[in-house]
């Protein structure tokens, strides 16, 4: 299973080698079940995916594979958190979030169980496997499931904080994972806090506002930006719910506000964002940018990001053509 | 009660008990649904002594203690029977009796479903049908990863056999060797819209059972002393390695002659004059 790879194979049972925010996944739950903490690990037939294969190698005891029913393991998964287990839930977003959507509000979150559900391969990076596969709606989802935490990690380093987080955690969270990609944003984090955004530039131009896999695009996108003279400001949302309303509020100091998401932008961290805004007034102008309330096309996911401008290059136009419109 | 059973055979003074459990199961629902103005009576009066046998003789429980850690658990797929349930978990002091008298009404934690969340004894709330065997089988394999040796039982509705996601569960049960599993099927024979097997035919059952991997029982789910006995057995077998499910032959609307096997009364109300009525044939007996 092990050992060189070419980078250009898509072996997914190699996909563990090379996917470092899903990688921790699997290894944060190592450490934390090695520390006595009572976690287990369950799947729907995605062990090599989202990396659990190396949870069940070391703790075969606490991982649970269901096969492919994704209902079933998400109601089962309440079941065994009544006994004092803490289940990590993984699978594909899209499945997990639209299939899955009944059990996670009556079973989980209504119960108010403190199950950890990973939602992995989010938004387009599914690529050609097709739309079906394509998760651009499960913020939008969550985000509506009182008392669930939303949180879309920027990458692997604050995933893993996020995760040892969740172990004082009282209620149930989605873990917004995109494929496992995604270039490092974070060399340390001591400290993760649930709801409390990360403000890496405050500016009176524009303020963009990023989550999860589109943090990393968005940041180096908001450096060039201001490398050029502009004043830009930078916020990482990894926490779409509950919403850091106090980082929005600040924001719009900035005369406008990007927000970056790889999901339709209704009801996700822009619709979240615009909610704020309507509360408070102001004058700042807000754009929410990602996919445009459409089924996204069906291309390699590098290409998608391209085409939906949500790599680095796209993420700087936009910002452009808003400052200049 | 929570008492080891060495004698597989109730005696006749402890079948004298339960039936008298199910008559008050039976007759406080009657009353409780009298304040709510509509309920399932039907479907609790099917399995009536099911939940007296699993309530006051099979499961392992300790009266006053809701939340003991090695109790036996029960869920209920079929969670519109819960106006049944609760006169019983009241019973056994896990929260004050007088809340009864609240079911339904504005603010009270009872409702036409059991909620964990809101009601002592409720080990997992219900309303959406099918996910209770998923659930029950968590708990089951919960309790052979933090050790403890408790039973998980789980009351399903045959109407519940159409949703896909109970054979999802039973085809896990099965693999991943849930021998502290018990299903129990209320194969009343009447659903909302008709008869199950008119609505969506769900037989041949203890086929299906078997071929997911399941052991089987039938019983005859209105006989007290067969119920008691196969639960006991169950209880008595309990290192096995397959899960059970009991597939109990019930009447819906048991009791009542008018109720019976009439799916026009899988919701419905009785009203002040035919509940006096009603009560009156309960307790004249099943014996007809």
């Amino acid at each position: 299973m092990k050992g060189p790879i070419d980078p250009g194979s898509w072996h997914y049972r190699q996909i563990n080698e090379r996917a470092p925010t899903l990688r921790v996944l699997a290894d944060t739950l190592n450490e934390l079940a090695a520390e006595g903490y009572p976690v287990a690990a369950c799947t729907a037939d995605l062990q090599y995916s989202n990396g659990l294969v190396e949870f069940a190698r070391a703790n075969p005891e606490r991982f649970l594979q269901f096969g492919i029913s994704e209902q079933n393991m998400v109601s089962a998964a309440a079941g065994l958190a009544t006994t004092g287990i803490m289940p990590f839930v993984a699978t594909f977003a899209s499945f997990l979030s639209l299939l899955c959507c009944e059990q996670i509000r009556t079973d989980i979150a209504y119960s108010a169980l403190p199950v950890r559900l990973v939602g992995h391969h989010t938004g387009i990076a599914m690529g050609f496997y097709g739309t079906s596969h394509h998760a651009t709606e499960d913020l939008a989802i969550m985000r509506s499931i009182a008392d669930l935490t939303v949180v879309a990690p920027a990458d692997g380093v604050q995933f893993a904080a996020a995760i040892r987080a969740s172990m004082t955690h009282p209620q149930p969270i989605y873990f917004r994972i995109g494929r496992g990609h995604d270039p490092q944003v974070y060399d340390t984090m001591e400290e993760f806090r649930f709801g409390k955004a990360v403000t890496h530039f405050q500016g009176k131009d524009l303020t963009i506002i990023a989550t999860g896999s589109t943090v990393h695009p968005a940041l180096t996108a908001t450096k060039s930006l201001r490398s050029q003279g502009l004043e830009i400001g930078f916020i990482d949302m990894h926490t779409v719910k509950p919403l850091d309303r106090d980082a929005v509020v600040s924001a719009m100091r900035s005369r406008m506000i990007l927000t970056v998401e790889e999901h339709n932008i209704l009801g996700g961290l822009g619709g979240a964002v615009a909610e704020v805004m309507s509360e408070f007034g102001g004058q700042a102008r807000l754009l929410r940018h990602g996919i445009k309330d459409e089924y996204s096309l069906i291309a390699p996911p590098s290409h998608l990001y391209a085409h939906y401008r949500l790599d680095a290059p796209g993420i700087e136009t936009v910002a452009r053509e808003m400052l200049s419109s | 009660m929570a008492s080891p059973q060495t004698d597989l055979t109730p005696s006749s003074q402890e079948l004298e008990f339960l039936t008298d459990r199910a008559l008050f199961v039976r007759l406080e629902t009657v009353r409780l649904i009298s304040i709510a103005k509509v309920g399932h009576y039907a479907s609790v009066f099917s399995c009536a002594e099911i939940f007296a046998a699993l309530y006051y003789d099979t499961m392992r429980l300790r009266r006053g203690e809701p939340d003991w850690p090695d109790r036996d658990r029960f869920l209920m797929g079929k969670g519109h029977a819960a106006v049944g349930l609760f006169p019983i978990l009241a019973d056994l002091d896990f929260f004050p009796k007088d809340l009864l008298d609240n079911y339904t009404r504005l603010g009270s934690p009872l409702g036409d479903h059991p909620d964990m969340r809101l009601v002592k004894g409720v080990d997992f709330s219900s309303g959406s049908i099918g996910h209770a065997l998923s659930a029950g089988l968590g708990m089951a394999l919960g309790a052979r990863m933090t050790g403890r040796n408790f039973d998980t039982f789980v009351l399903l509705g045959d109407g519940e056999m159409q949703e896909g996601q109970v054979w999802a569960a039973a085809m896990a049960a099965s693999h991943h060797r849930a021998g502290n599993l018990v299903a129990i099927v209320d194969r009343n024979v009447v659903q909302l819209d008709g008869t199950v097997d008119d609505i969506l035919a769900i037989e041949p059952l203890p086929e299906k059972w078997r071929a997911f991997g399941w052991d089987v029982v039938e019983v005859e789910g209105h006989d007290i002393a067969s119920v008691v006995s196969t639960f006991r057995e169950i209880k008595a077998n309990r290192d096995r390695l397959r899960p059970v499910c009991v597939i109990a032959h019930t009447v819906k609307g048991k009791g009542i002659s008018y109720m019976e096997t009439e799916p026009g009364w899988h919701l419905g109300f009785l009203g002040p004059k035919d509940e006096a009525l009603a009560m009156e044939e309960l307790r004249k007996g099943l014996s007809r």
